[in-house]
């Protein structure tokens, strides 16, 4: 049984004195525990709104999605926002860490919405995974105080401190310069893997959906499985260049 | 154990709100505690305002519920023989188990000073009338029982015979001339405040004017007799008296027994007005108070939308995030409404406000508790009010578009 799966999921919104926008059109994917799926786009190919709706922020407009065996349209409000804080882990392109709270206060911040022995243990899973990013030695400082590279790790750190079962890279890149961005992304890669969680990177840098197991490319709403290559200074896809 | 851990984990996330944003949450809160001081405040004002106003009223009226006895004949201008009435009174006094009893006679005499002699308005009473009609005096003391049996009668004088007499102190035992029949020497043993600066007034023991021989009777001038009674038993007490005065001096005499307090006629609280008066400004100065708060509330819900899209990505409801801005908001106008209470008897209940209210009135009111409670509950509400609007906003507000805002 797949982790995730999409069945002819659609989008659509819509407008006032206008035609509705269908921003996705018929999605299928399926995403085992432990995969690697990277999802390539250009700007307002739906690629953002797909991610939304994998990671439970979103509803379809039509079309079933099925997370760990149980269909969307059968988890009420409360209960998906339950499973969206234990198995799913986020990581944006602008970071969004907390401002004015401590990186340890950001990577506990899931844990609060946790029970029994993660939330009780906050503190001490949090300095942990910290550590395991590299920054066990700078709890206390504020992310206004880190780089964009080390603030991208404090992401990774709290997006990975619940332990979930998938986790959603938005451009976790996006951000970043070259150098820092191909750590990162080998940081996530390695820290996922080790936990077994399964990996979505949505992002249009090939370099970047490279280090995926497997591809696919979103182009006005529509998902088809896609092969990669990676090029020093030339992004490109199967089927055309991004 | 989950409820446990999501209450404990909202105090947490709203602490925390709280810590970080200490800027915004101290401003919002010099605004309740301003606010729950200043209804404190009026309240204890107002406390102040009307016990003063009270003690004004009592002090021409009486102290609710003050019946006012006349026996006179059918021309209304003579009373029964002197010793038969008193001891008719004495024992009205003792079978009602009345405590404070005082007869009154308002009458005239002449006042010998160094500025020349003066007509003066006489106050003769018994010594239980200063406590139930307030009287104070500037300087000096009321006359006692302990006067009665002195030679030369006790008396106070107003701060316009006292300005007459040179304005001595009491201390040193100054002396007036009473012109009666026969000149006789008085004590001044108090100075009371004057109502007007050349109206002269005295007020001495009943007993000790009766003794100067002064002519009241032949002027018509009539004692009464009062009586400081329960009010829920005034009516009855007015009805037995007339009962038992007329079965002493038979159906010849007229017996009138009158109730002059500021209370009487009153069915409910004569103070009322004044007290829809105070309430109503501390009403206002909290609801300013509550408007400031959800002002700084919404916009601070505005500035934090992103942030509880974020919370939301991490698994936070709506529930929780509702719960957490309530919770936020209903601490931080608690612990403002301690403050503002703490700020309150701060500013109530030291020596100099003190001394300033003691002036005022004889009874100073007890800090207003009442009022102090009042603001904290209502600050607290006022609280989950203001916080029930952001909240409201923080729930709507969809993850997505939170997140990216």
């Amino acid at each position: 049984m797949p982790l995730l799966a999409l069945e002819g999921v659609t989008r659509t919104v819509e407008l006032p004195d206008a035609e509705p926008l269908r921003i996705l059109r018929g999605v299928d994917l399926e995403v085992e525990v432990g995969d690697h799926v990277s999802i390539v786009g250009r700007s307002g190919s739906g690629k953002s709104t797909l991610l939304n709706i994998l990671g439970l922020l979103d509803e379809p407009t039509s079309g079933r999605l099925v997370f760990d065996g149980v269909p969307l349209e059968r988890m009420r409000s409360h209960e998906r926002d339950r499973r969206r804080g234990r198995d799913v882990g986020f990581i944006f392109q602008q970071f969004n860490l907390l401002a004015g709270r401590s990186i340890h206060d950001n990577v506990m911040t899931p844990l609060l919405y946790a029970t029994g022995r993660d939330f009780w243990r906050r503190s001490a899973v949090a300095a942990d995974m910290l550590a395991r990013v590299g920054l066990g030695d700078r709890l206390d400082a504020l992310p206004s105080q880190l780089s964009g590279g080390e603030q991208q790790r404090v992401a990774i750190a709290r997006a990975l401190v619940r332990g979930p079962r998938l986790i959603l890279a938005d451009e976790p890149t996006g951000a970043l310069d070259v150098d820092t961005g191909a750590s990162v992304m080998a940081l996530l890669d390695q820290v996922a893997e080790a936990s077994g969680a399964a990996l979505i990177t949505i992002t249009h840098d090939v370099n970047v959906a490279s280090l995926a197991r497997r591809h696919y490319r979103l182009d006005a709403g529509v998902l088809t499985p896609t092969t990669v290559s990676p090029t020093a200074g030339l992004s490109t896809v199967a089927g055309g260049s991004l | 154990m989950r409820a446990l851990t999501g209450l404990i984990g909202a105090i947490v996330e709203a602490w925390s709100e709280v810590r970080v944003h200490r800027t915004r949450v101290l401003l919002s809160l010099i605004g309740v505690a301003v606010a729950v001081a200043a209804i404190t405040g009026v309240v204890a004002v107002g406390g102040v305002l009307e016990q003063s106003q009270i003690e004004n009223q009592e002090r021409y009226g009486g102290r609710p519920a003050l019946l006012s006895t006349n026996i006179v004949d059918s021309s209304g201008m003579r009373t029964p023989d002197t010793g038969t009435m008193d001891a008719a009174l004495t024992r009205l006094a003792d079978r009602y188990d009345i405590r404070y009893h005082s007869r009154v006679l308002q009458d005239q005499l002449s006042l010998v000073t160094p500025q020349g002699v003066v007509q003066s308005n006489v106050l003769a009473v018994d010594p239980d009338y200063a406590t139930m009609h307030r009287l104070r005096t500037m300087s000096g003391r009321m006359p006692g029982a302990a006067d009665e049996s002195h030679l030369a009668p006790s008396v106070v004088i107003d701060s316009s015979t006292w300005k007459l007499l040179g304005s001595p102190p009491v201390t040193g035992h100054p002396t007036v001339t009473l012109q009666g029949e026969q000149p006789v020497t008085a004590v001044v043993v108090g100075v009371q405040r004057s109502d007007c600066d050349q109206c002269y007034s005295i007020t001495m023991l009943y007993d000790q004017f009766r003794r100067l021989n002064a002519p009241t009777e032949s002027q018509g001038v009539v004692p009464s007799w009062e009586a400081w009674v329960p009010p829920a038993q005034a009516q009855a007490l007015s009805t037995r008296f007339t009962a038992d005065l007329t079965a002493e001096f038979g159906s010849g005499w007229s017996i009138q027994v009158n109730r002059n307090d500021y209370a009487a006629g009153f069915d409910g609280d004569p103070l009322l007005p004044l007290k829809i008066g105070v309430g109503g400004i501390a009403g206002l100065v909290l609801l300013l108070g509550a408007l400031g708060l959800l002002n700084i509330s919404l916009v601070t819900v505005r500035y934090r939308i992103r942030e509880i899209g974020i919370r939301r990505s991490f698994g936070a409801t709506a529930g929780r995030v509702f719960f957490s801005v309530m919770m936020e908001s209903v601490v931080a106008t608690l612990v403002a409404g301690v403050v503002g209470v703490a700020l309150a008897i701060i500013a109530l209940k030291n020596p100099i406000t003190d001394g300033i209210v003691g002036q005022a009135v004889q009874d100073v009111p007890p800090f207003p508790v009442s009022a102090a409670i009042l603001g904290l509950v209502v600050s607290t509400a006022v609280g989950a009010l203001a916080g029930l609007l952001p909240a409201l906003v923080a729930v709507r507000v969809k993850p997505i578009d939170a997140i990216r805002y």
